[in-house]
């Protein structure tokens, strides 16, 4: 513990971990957005024409909301408005003729790994995880393919499937979030580049967490994934999705959007880490954070269980949601969102139940330090039709300092008589005595107040896998640094 | 904005007509207030469903109906108030159609302690000292309907406590509206001055007499005094086609301890804002709420509290029970400002739903920007209990008398937290014969013997 928090404090004051560039010759379109990019980028990455026509009307749908001015303004945070023709939508690292094994990669980009601590050839054997690494917006390798493969299941980037299953690519693509959900669906439908896609076959158990690391890198320029996992009948998938991002004065905008698709009694669990640059102490710079993330329970029995541990980005606004439409599906959603200096998250969840006894959970805890805003937005909607539904929800704030800002903000929508719910929130800051008492143990003040933040996280951090439990909880202690005392 | 042109022509019509010829049109301040809550009417219009302080409340119908403002009271018997009085009251001041009618009220006996009369009467008399207080408090731009009544601020209840003063029975203000054959609407406007260590119940009460459209649309303000304390009581039971809109703002100095309780259980389209703001250091705030709707009843209840001072308390609890089609909506917000540290908040709401058609929708929210504080909500919406009926069958008690009795200890959980026993009394009568009806399940009246099980229910109950 103490030396742990030696280590701390070293961190404390010192800049971003993961800020640094690699140097890649890139491939990349033109400032800007119109038809003509959005043609270019399909054409690029060699689509086939359905995908074209669905971004064309997905830019067309934005195009529209753009000119009405209808970039959404209701969550609870600030930032100056963002220039759309400013951005650089496409990058791509300069492609080699075919990667066959790890060493025709390009070594800048292992060494940008191994900085991040994923070396991949170590992570094979280390933690049996396959890594599916965006560097940029395009797939470098895939590893362990092989083995998920053996067992007919589909672990590979977006633009891979778009090419080798393109049938299942347009039967759920925008099923869960069509283009016309939001201003950044919209802007992510017509523009993403790539991404992970995961089809797990019928009656199949996943062997391996499934894993993927986020890369923001080249200067300048969005970065908008899409991922899409469908879990067929019967089967179980975990997924994990961490982020790191290099320092940049300018903010840069990153709009992603994930579907999950759940088919009689199969699981989806998706787990994110997301420690992106969150800005300076002064809040210059740092990441946007605008992501839509969604899972359709659409067999009976099905799951979906959304995990997250939010530190970084300068502003989050994140809602991973879940439409309970078959009978007795369950939702689940953990959080623990954390802002310090000048960060601001307004992130949270939307239950929909739609199907007879559907079941969801939300824990949602937030911990605002400096001058950060932590806003709890979320909904649980039980419909006609969802007789016996049940919910509970708890969602817990933590301030630490004057300066910040705590915010809870729910909706609840019940139209059934036969539906439970519960709601439950508490705001405070971190007792006296309880620091006393740590302190009188021997503790120091650091030491205690991350002993307290670990336990009030505890009931998320136990959702996690085990090697993302141990990363998060070292990452809020390093996060929290300096903001106690 | 819903407001059409035609409409606000009427309303222009209507607010030119009332400014030349309403008490008190040529005193400056009151032409000022007058004319500049109008403005902001204009400006704003009526909310939408897109305002999302509205987000559960359509209040199309009422922009759409050209509601007649009415300001002579139409001529009641004395015998025909007397079934609305409150057994204990201290006075009882009764307003027909939002007008003060002196001849129906009885008038309370102590002169120097405590000054009450007619708002239209106060200006005309001696307007000095509403001055300082009429609006001052009140957020028009909060709210259309707020801007609306300032605008036609003519008549309501003035009352100012003095000093240390502790007036015993409860002050009783009986709204009546009597249908016609138009719409008709009627601005009540109070004003409660309670002074520093003044202690007073008062007690608003809206009923009908007759049916047709009314549209009732109040304010009351309450200004509370160092270490005054303060209970106030919306009872709102008027008919079915009633709408009612209401808004009680208060404004707290240090210590000052005020407990707002209201009953929802008539009228059609009915939303009660209660605005607090605990402004003074160490002052406490009760808002207690029990809504009760069935039919097509909207219930819609908007709370804010706002912790502006170190070592304030507040307390929220709103009970429903929502049955046949009615729609019930909760809107709790807490906001603790940076300087209120050691605030201890708590927000509550729960709700029985007795009908698949019933809807509820709930919206607690915190917004805290000082750290050192204590800030909880909680909502739930469920339904009658089966093990505590099954507990209450097993006794022998049939099941339209075991729901009655759980629904109405559901409803005392907020009947008990009404320190004023004459009130809690009266309300208690209420809302028994308000929840007679709601204990009957569809399937469970269409059953022969559902008049045996409700003679017995008068033996339990």
């Amino acid at each position: 513990m103490s030396t742990e928090v030696n280590n701390i404090r070293e961190l404390a004051e010192r800049e971003y971990k993961w800020g640094f560039i690699t140097e890649v010759d890139e491939e990349r379109v033109p400032r800007g957005l119109n038809e003509e990019i959005i043609r270019l980028i399909s054409t690029m990455k060699r689509e086939p024409d359905f995908m074209l026509q669905w971004r064309l009307k997905a830019y067309r749908h934005w195009a529209s909301l753009e000119k009405a001015q209808a970039e959404p303004k209701w969550a609870n945070v600030k930032y100056p408005p963002i220039d759309y023709q400013d951005i650089v939508y496409y990058s791509a690292p300069k492609k080699k003729p075919a990667l066959g094994s790890l060493d025709e990669v390009d070594p800048e980009i292992l060494r940008t790994y191994e900085k991040l601590g994923i070396p991949l050839a170590e992570q094979k054997k280390l933690a049996g995880v396959a890594v599916d690494a965006v560097f940029d917006s395009i797939s470098v390798v895939t590893t362990f393919k092989t083995r998920l493969a053996e067992k007919g299941i589909i672990f590979c980037s977006f633009s891979d499937a778009v090419q080798k299953h393109p049938e299942l690519v347009q039967k759920y693509l925008g099923s869960v979030v069509p283009y016309t959900d939001n201003f950044f669906a919209a802007l992510n439908a017509a523009v993403f580049s790539d991404g992970s896609f995961v089809y797990v076959p019928k009656g199949v158990h996943c062997p391996m967490e499934l894993s993927t690391y986020f890369r923001i890198n080249a200067a300048e320029t969005g970065q908008f994934e899409r991922t899409l996992i469908i879990a067929d009948d019967d089967s179980y998938v975990s997924y994990l999705e961490g982020c790191t991002a290099p320092i940049r004065d300018k903010n840069q905008l990153h709009a992603a959007v994930v579907e999950l698709v759940a088919l009689n009694n199969a699981e989806i669990k998706y787990s994110t880490v997301q420690n992106w640059y969150p800005g300076d102490k002064e809040g210059r710079g740092g990441i946007y954070n605008f992501v839509t993330k969604r899972g359709k329970c659409l067999g009976v029995n099905s799951k979906i269980s959304w995990t997250q541990v939010e530190t970084g980005s300068a502003i989050t606004w994140k809602y991973p949601s879940c439409i309970l439409m078959g009978d007795n599906s369950i939702g689940e959603f953990y959080s623990v969102a954390l802002t310090n200096n000048y960060q601001q998250a307004d992130t949270g969840t939307k239950m929909i139940h739609l199907g007879k006894n559907t079941r969801s959970t939300i824990v949602s805890k937030g911990i605002s330090a400096g001058h950060g805003q932590n806003t709890y937005r979320g909904g649980v909607k039980i419909m006609k039709g969802a007789a016996g539904a049940r919910n509970y929800t708890q969602c817990d704030s933590l301030l630490i300092g004057d300066k910040c800002g705590a915010h809870t903000f729910p909706y609840i929508e019940v139209r059934n008589a036969s539906a439970r719910m519960e709601h439950e929130a508490s705001t405070s800051k971190i007792g006296d005595e309880q620091l006393f008492y740590l302190r009188q143990r021997g503790l120091k003040a650091e030491d205690a107040v991350s002993m307290i933040v670990n336990g009030f996280c505890k009931r998320v951090f136990r959702e996690l896998p085990m090697e993302f439990a141990v990363e998060a909880q070292k990452l809020l202690s390093v996060s929290l640094e300096g903001s106690v005392g | 904005m819903i407001t059409s042109p035609q409409q606000l022509t009427n309303y222009l019509e209507a607010f030119s007509d009332f400014e030349k010829s309403a008490t008190g049109h040529n005193l400056p301040w009151l032409r000022k207030l007058r004319r500049d809550a109008f403005a902001r009417f204009c400006e704003t219009g009526f909310p939408t469903t897109h305002d999302e302080d509205w987000r559960f409340t359509n209040v199309s119908r009422l922009a759409q109906t050209p509601f007649q403002l009415v300001r002579t009271g139409h001529e009641l018997s004395r015998s025909q108030v007397e079934p609305y009085r409150i057994a204990g009251a201290a006075c009882q001041l009764v307003f027909m159609n939002g007008r003060f009618s002196s001849e129906l009220s009885s008038m309370p006996n102590h002169a120097n302690e405590l000054e009450i009369s007619g708002l239209a009467d106060k200006i005309a008399s001696n307007p000095k000292p509403l001055e300082r207080y009429l609006g001052s408090y009140l957020d028009i731009g909060r709210d259309a309907f707020c801007a609306l009544n300032t605008a036609f601020t003519e008549d309501g209840a003035y009352i100012h406590i003095a000093r240390g003063v502790v007036i015993n029975g409860p002050i009783c203000l009986l709204y009546i509206s009597t249908g016609t054959d138009t719409p008709i609407v009627s601005y009540p406007r109070n004003l409660v001055v309670a002074e520093e260590g003044s202690q007073v119940s008062i007690v608003e009460d809206y009923v009908s007499l007759g049916g047709g459209e009314t549209f009732c649309n109040a304010v009351t303000e309450l200004v509370v005094g160092e270490n005054a304390v303060l209970s106030h009581y919306r009872i709102e039971r008027e008919q079915k086609q009633a709408c009612h809109i209401s808004t009680l703002r208060i404004q707290q100095a240090r210590s000052a301890n005020v407990a707002s309780h209201s009953v929802l259980l008539g009228g059609s389209l009915v939303r009660n804002n209660v605005h607090a703001v605990l402004a003074g250091e160490g002052s406490e705030c009760l808002i207690n709420g029990l809504f009760a709707g069935n039919g097509r009843q909207h219930l819609d209840n908007y709370m804010l509290v706002e912790h502006k001072s170190p070592h304030s308390n507040s307390r929220q609890f709103y009970n429903g029970i929502l049955d046949g089609q009615a729609h019930g909506v909760f809107h709790g917000r807490i906001i603790v400002h940076k300087d209120a540290q050691k605030t201890d908040a708590k927000q509550t709401n729960r709700n029985l739903l007795l009908s698949d058609d019933a809807q509820m929708d709930t919206k607690p929210q915190l917004e805290i920007y000082a750290d050192d504080v204590k800030c909880t909500h909680g909502a739930t919406i469920g339904q009658i209990e089966q093990d505590a009926l099954f507990y209450l069958r097993a006794r022998g008690i049939d099941e339209i008398s075991a729901r009655r009795l759980l629904l109405l200890a559901f409803a005392s959980e907020c009947l008990d937290r009404m320190s004023n026993d004459s009130v809690r009394t009266h309300v208690a009568t209420l809302t028994n014969a308000a929840l007679y009806d709601a204990a009957l399940p569809s399937s469970v009246s269409a059953q022969p013997g559902h008049e045996q099980a409700a003679l017995r229910w008068n033996e339990v109950g």
